[in-house]
């Protein structure tokens, strides 16, 4: 089924879905294949085009990546003066482009930079833009795309139509999806960009100086298994239960924002709605209550292992397997046997 | 230098729950306080005043009781504070209510840099502060920690993915800062008292002279139309024995047995 509302007619806008893809140093960042592959599944429903937008320097060769991940098209911006993202730059070029070839739906990773441009352009073209999501579908009765956030901190959730304007845009935060496992195509149709669309790209702002620092971001991301700690360990010591736990599992360590607080765990550790999303198979949560806040930065999909000394704390609502005990007590005994369960493969 | 920085008047707890039966927010006696990172943006603009002279305005949108976060803000030391209010601007999204802020800023001067916070605790979005800019047509810097002025440009330094970015932006220009910027200062009791008694400006939106087709839930593309309580239900195989010993033998038999491990 295909949806056109009055303004879509009246307006002449395609029926595509865009993804903006993030390049940064030749590299494709991981959250547009995974916008990708969930947008696939929205073209899919809505029986609409996925198409990207591709910007950047050198950039043509990734080309094959974004049809593999999930877009039949891609619209290809390059040249030397994309080669690093400038926010009136970056917001020229992908305006003009939008307003040329009017797409339905844009859907923008929600990095730093990401979260610099989309709303800057969805302010020039006058247009709606939701901020972060973490859930998105097509609705079934209108045809446009539901774009779900956690609100408020986090305790609830809001869902977010654009009903006239187009097109309907949204950042959406990394590791909320997953990218398609299989290959969707080898390639594809390449539009490149003609000159006449990308004009007065003037900057007022130049880049002095690029710092590279490595934040260990990416491995708390990109985990497998994770053992978070909560306030629940009671004391700082407790951590070296933690970090065994984490080595005999070979498990990144992550923690709730009590612990970030009291100064125990730096804050590229924290999980959750103030924190990072993860989506590890496994999750370990020991001395965590389990609010909201917490359990909206891990993502669905995997399993939730509680140990908490309370049977009533949320957590055992939304675990798959728990103990209840002290942390203290649990930890050496399942650090000691999970060694032993290893010695004995 | 002329500043202005934009604060947003935020509920004092997040820890707002909905109502099973009704579906509508919990929100009883909630304290109202100013927006944490917008603390952060006043920071920065004292220092720079500090520095290099001139004088702060802050300006907010919002309900007649932002008066008191807007005090708040002359007790810290900014010069003048304009509250933006009208019933018409109930229902804004981001687009709308940086539209509004933009006019209400047109109007009161020629600013050398707008200050905002990266995100307010409630909306959550960081868009206000781009769109604003957008709006304004000037340059934008985001998620800045760090800012400097050397008598003709400003020097920003703003967090990335891959580390930090250090750019270079001449007048005017709109930065949106990060907690990491710097420690806001406690006012002191006489400003507090000071600013308590100082009569706040309240514009309408006849007096920025703006369209009400283009405010409020008139002017806003975006719709809220759900609110719910998210559900986490795992499959709640808890364990509670007597013996630690017993506990983690069970969960790690039944771990292996669904081939977890
Ligand atoms: C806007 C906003 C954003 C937020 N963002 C985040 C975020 O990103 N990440 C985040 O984590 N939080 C966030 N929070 C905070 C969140 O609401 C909670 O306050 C926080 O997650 C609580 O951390 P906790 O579970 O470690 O501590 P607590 O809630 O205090 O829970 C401790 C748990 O440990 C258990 N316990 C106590 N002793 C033991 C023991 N000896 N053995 C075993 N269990 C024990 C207790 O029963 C309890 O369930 C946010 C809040 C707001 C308002
Ligand atoms: N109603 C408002 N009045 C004044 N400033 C605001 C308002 N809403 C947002 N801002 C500014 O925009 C920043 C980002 O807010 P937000 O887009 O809601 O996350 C805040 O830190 C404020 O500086």
């Amino acid at each position: 089924m295909a949806f056109t509302s009055r303004e879509t007619r009246e307006n002449n806008i395609s029926q595509e879905i865009w993804v903006y893809c993030e390049v940064i140093e030749t590299e494709l960042l991981e959250v547009s294949l995974e916008l990708l592959g969930q947008g696939r599944k929205l073209a899919e429903t809505a029986n609409r085009k996925l198409a990207a937008v591709l910007i950047g320097e050198k950039v043509e060769s990734l080309a094959k990546i974004i049809f593999a991940a999930g877009a039949e098209k891609v619209y290809l911006i390059a040249g030397e003066k994309f080669a690093h993202y400038n926010t009136d730059v970056y917001t020229t070029a992908i305006s003009n482009l939008l307003e040329a070839y009017k797409p339905d739906t844009f859907i923008i990773g929600a990095t730093k930079n990401g979260r610099d441009l989309a709303p800057r352009v969805a302010a020039r073209l006058g247009t709606g833009l939701t901020a972060d999501c973490t859930e998105l579908s097509i609705d079934k009765e209108t045809g446009l795309v539901s774009w779900t956030r956690p609100a408020l901190g986090g305790n609830i959730m809001a869902t977010i139509h654009c009903h006239e304007r187009r097109p309907q845009m949204g950042t959406v935060r990394p590791s909320a999806f997953k990218r398609l496992t299989n290959v969707y195509r080898d390639n594809g149709e390449i539009i490149y960009v003609p000159n006449n669309i990308l004009t007065t790209l003037e900057s007022r702002t130049t880049l002095l100086e690029i710092i590279k620092t490595d934040r260990h971001s990416v491995k708390l991301e990109e985990a497998d298994i994770i053992v978070a700690a909560g306030r629940g360990i009671g004391k700082r010591e407790n951590l070296k239960l933690i970090e065994q736990l984490a080595e005999v599992l070979v498990a990144a360590m992550g923690a709730s924002r009590a612990l970030v607080d009291y100064g125990w765990q730096p804050a590229f550790n924290q999980i959750g709605q103030s924190g990072k999303t993860v989506s590890p198979k496994v999750y370990f949560a020991c001395g965590i209550s389990g609010t909201v806040h917490h359990l909206s930065g891990v993502a669905p999909g995997g399993i939730i292992i509680a140990i908490n000394n309370d049977p009533d704390a949320p957590i055992f609502q939304a675990a798959d397997y728990g103990i209840v005990g002290y942390v203290e007590e649990i930890l050496p005994i399942l650090i000691d046997e999970i060694k032993r369960i290893k010695l004995g493969e | 230098m002329n500043i202005c920085v934009c604060v947003k008047q935020v509920p004092d707890t997040l820890d707002i729950r909905l109502d099973p039966t009704t579906n509508t927010l919990i929100r009883q006696g909630v304290a109202s306080i100013i927006n944490p990172h917008d603390k952060h943006a006043l920071e920065a603009a004292l220092q720079l005043k500090e520095q290099y002279g001139g004088n702060i305005t802050v300006i907010s949108m919002g309900p007649l009781q932002a008066k008191e976060i807007l005090k708040d803000c002359l007790a810290m030391g900014a010069d003048k504070a304009i509250l933006v209010s009208d019933t018409a601007f109930v229902g804004s999204d981001t687009l709308a209510t940086s539209y509004t802020l933009a006019y209400a800023i047109k109007k009161a001067g020629n600013f050398d840099i707008i200050i905002c916070g990266s995100q307010s605790s409630d909306g959550d979005t960081a868009q206000v502060g781009p769109q604003l800019a957008e709006q304004l047509g000037i340059a934008q810097i985001t998620w800045a920690c760090s800012i400097k002025y050397d008598g003709a440009a400003f020097k920003v330094t703003r967090e990335t993915e891959m580390g930090f970015e250090v750019i270079e932006a001449k007048l005017p220009l709109l930065v949106s800062v990060l907690k990491n910027m710097n420690i806001p200062r406690y006012p002191s009791v006489s400003n507090t008292i000071k600013a308590h008694r100082a009569n706040i400006t309240v514009w309408t939106a006849d007096d920025i002279n703006i369209s009400c087709k283009k405010v409020g839930i008139k002017g806003s593309p975006t719709r809220v139309t759900r609110i719910f309580t998210p559900e986490r239900k795992g499959k709640n195989l808890i364990i509670q024995k007597e013996s630690a010993q017993e506990a983690v033998e069970l969960l790690l038999r039944k771990l292996t047995e669904e081939r977890i491990f």
